[in-house]
């Protein structure tokens, strides 16, 4: 948005712009609470499903069924430990192409597609 | 894999060589001895298949070949948590420990329930020989130069047993169940052999 424009606005503002800025600014706010979970099974060292896409606010369940602890890595963006028969979750915060592996066993791999 | 049936008979071969061409030189034996020294260490580093081309090892047998080839890296694991250095070295330790652990329980449980009894053989008598040796090598080591030597034998180790996995013991096995725990193994093992290769890109 230009400068001239936004300018323009907040000068002509009338009272009522302020509440309804902030209505909107909450039902902004209120897109999280419907954001999805996506559940990744691990089961004998497979990401299953092993790509999958998300939004930027969606959580990442990755549920462990193997007996041997997990990471889901993605270097220099997060690193969560999964440990066995347990699972752990992510929210997503940023957008983007991450291709994720485990620490411990890094010919274990996935990808998520994060769209803003 | 390591030949116990093998190795001898290799030996017998040097030697008739020698019969053959009547009395040895020097040379000969010495020659004789090298290539006999070479075979032997290379039966000790290849995952070969010449050593049950004889006749493929049994359900019991592989069970415990498996068992030993996990006991002797958690041994090795629990000498570098003592030994090691460098954090990263000591980190992976603990991650051989901790998964070689919870493999061989998972793989006691199975043959219990299937009531096979595992037994001793010549392989796994000369992995646990040559596991010792290493051991007793890696123990006259310090600082980086232990955290470099565990490293290159978890790599050349994981590497073997991958081998032998793949080209022997699980083509032998005829239990279904123990099939599929050393094919989830095998998965295991060479994420291991990956995660000690990147262990050892870093020490460098």
């Amino acid at each position: 948005m230009s400068r001239p424009n936004s300018n323009r606005t907040n000068v002509a503002s009338p009272r009522w712009v302020l509440p309804l800025a902030v209505a909107f600014a909450l039902g902004t706010a209120s897109i999280p609470a419907r954001a999805e979970t996506i559940t990744v099974t691990i089961e004998n060292l497979v990401f299953s499903p092993t790509d999958i896409e998300a939004r930027v606010g969606d959580t990442v369940l990755w549920v462990n069924e193997d007996i041997l602890a997990h990471t889901a890595t993605a270097k220099g963006d997060w690193d969560v430990m999964i440990q066995p028969k347990k699972s752990a979750s992510l929210v997503l915060k940023k957008a983007g192409r991450f291709d994720y592996f485990c620490r411990f066993h890094p010919n274990m791999k996935g990808h998520i597609t994060v769209s803003p | 894999m390591i030949s116990g049936t093998f190795l001898p008979r290799m030996h017998r071969m040097a030697v008739s060589n020698q019969h053959i061409r009547g009395i040895a030189t020097e040379g000969d034996r010495a020659m004789a001895i090298r290539m006999t020294a070479v075979l032997a260490a290379s039966c000790l580093f290849l995952a070969g298949l010449p050593a049950w081309a004889a006749g493929k090892p049994t359900d019991p047998q592989i069970a415990h070949i498996a068992y030993t080839a996990g006991e002797i890296d958690i041994e090795a694991a629990k000498q570098a948590i003592r030994k090691a250095k460098d954090k990263d070295v000591k980190a992976f330790a603990e991650d051989m420990l901790r998964d070689h652990e919870a493999v061989n329980k998972q793989a006691l449980a199975l043959v219990k329930k299937l009531k096979v009894k595992p037994e001793d053989n010549a392989t796994s008598k000369a992995l646990a020989k040559a596991a010792k040796a290493e051991r007793a090598r890696l123990a006259g080591l310090k600082g980086a130069a232990f955290d470099k030597a565990y490293i290159a034998n978890e790599v050349a180790y994981h590497k073997q047993v991958n081998g032998a996995l793949k080209d022997v013991l699980i083509p032998s096995a005829s239990n279904a169940e123990l099939k599929s725990l050393l094919e989830t193994g095998l998965k295991i093992f060479q994420g291991h052999e990956e995660h000690a290769e990147h262990v050892q890109a870093e020490l460098k």
